[in-house]
């Protein structure tokens, strides 16, 4: 339970996905102009995670890895499908925004509408095909880690997007050379905000 | 060679630069930027990839129904990385290594998506290959000039050879550990925002 709660914060703080790995910037900088939408995003991003990276984490196991197959007997054990784990993780993920999508629509229509147009354009965010990535090259051993894992890199971007969307809604009104307005300004924002995230490198878990 | 085709060449270098104007293909462009080596890698992985992808998608556009049309273009361009990244781990391991998740990670790239949703969807199989190209090259300037400084600055070499003499050292001189952490990267290609947006004012946001 300990190890889980580690692996939690890890996650979060530490190996958080924008800061350390830069995964989901396009739509990191794009979509942080408000704290209203990027919350939203937040929100969606975490949901979307958590659901795909345990389903990828038993299709690793239990289908692509090499010798996975072999619970259909020991004629299986040596075939090796690792090659074809972009295109099935893509494929998950693609299947499960609209999956997803669709419940949402028939169960909550309120929640539905606060995600909006954000929901099918995490499909290719790159933060959750890249959690996958980072399951299968970590080897997690066992599917609450690699959900709690999920879980703690979704909200580590989440919580990124919004301090982002904070700062940007201050620095509306503050006097920046033109040329560095908008986009040049997020960068460096985003490059401050990961040297003070660097502070918790040091926190041995 | 018309200059419209020209155009769809040399317009992603600058005016309409992938990354620096249309914001896309981000999260590879820092990570894969401290050393030059694996950025050149990168920069001609995608763009064979958008090159090519833009090429099959302009091919068939006629024929792919509109509502499955994503599931389409990524089935491509997975295909197409899946390519390269065996090829990158037969002929260059090390590096291949070191790209680790990012080569992956190309099937994502916004800028492959963004290109085949504006351009390949509505246009000829050549312009949009010569699109494909443009783009890659527009994206793998800006991932060699953010390599180049991190590398010099950072660990004083290019491409893995030392370049800054040791007499510098001699002198006092130490390499910034700094500019080979994740966040110089984001001030760095914040930098280059600057002085592109300082000397084309048309770029500049209101």
């Amino acid at each position: 339970m300990e190890n889980l709660f580690n692996l939690f914060v890890r996650n979060v703080f530490i190996d958080n996905m924008v800061f350390a790995y830069f995964l989901g910037m396009c739509s990191y900088l794009a979509v942080s102009k408000t704290l209203k939408t990027s919350l939203g995003l937040g929100i969606a991003v975490i949901f979307v995670i958590t659901v795909t990276v345990p389903v990828n984490w038993l299709l690793e196991n239990y289908l692509l890895k090499a010798g996975a197959l072999k619970w259909l007997g020991p004629a299986f054990a040596g075939y090796d499908l690792s090659f074809l784990s972009f295109l099935l993780f893509i494929a998950v993920i693609a299947a499960m925004v609209q999956l997803i999508e669709m419940v949402i629509e028939k169960f909550s229509p309120a929640l539905y509408h606060a995600l909006g147009i954000f929901l099918p354009l995490i499909a290719v965010n790159c933060a959750i095909l890249g959690a996958s990535l980072f399951m299968q090259e970590r080897e997690y051993a066992t599917i609450g880690e690699a959900a709690v894992y999920a879980f703690g890199s979704g909200f580590g971007w989440a919580l990124a997007i919004v301090l982002l969307a904070a700062i940007r809604e201050k620095t509306r009104y503050s006097d920046i050379p033109a040329p560095l307005k908008g986009l040049g300004i997020s960068f460096i924002l985003t490059g401050l905000l990961a040297i003070a995230f660097m502070g918790f490198m040091g926190i041995k878990i | 060679m018309t200059s419209k085709n020209w155009k769809l060449l040399t317009n992603p270098l600058n005016d309409e630069n992938p990354i620096t104007v249309q914001v896309l293909g981000i999260c590879s462009a820092l990570a894969v930027t401290v050393q030059l080596k694996p950025a050149l890698v990168m920069a001609l992985s995608v763009t064979v990839v958008i090159a090519l992808s833009n090429l099959i998608i302009a091919s068939v556009r006629n024929t792919i129904p509109p509502r499955i049309r994503i599931i389409v273009q990524l089935v491509v361009i997975a295909t197409l990385v899946i390519l390269v990244d065996q090829v990158l781990k037969a002929f260059v391991y090390d590096v291949s290594k070191k790209l680790s998740v990012f080569v992956g990670l190309i099937i994502t790239n916004c800028i492959i998506m963004g290109r085949l949703e504006a351009f390949a969807m509505v246009n000829k199989p050549w312009e949009s290959f010569l699109d494909g190209i443009g783009n890659g090259f527009g994206y793998g300037m800006i991932l060699v000039i953010v390599a180049f400084f991190r590398e010099l600055l950072g660990s004083g070499s290019l491409l893995g050879y030392q370049v800054i003499p040791e007499s510098l050292y001699a002198f006092g001189y130490k390499d910034n550990g700094m500019m080979i952490l994740p966040p110089m990267a984001l001030i760095t290609v914040g930098i280059i925002i600057w002085v592109q947006r300082s000397r084309n004012r048309k770029l500049i946001e209101k």
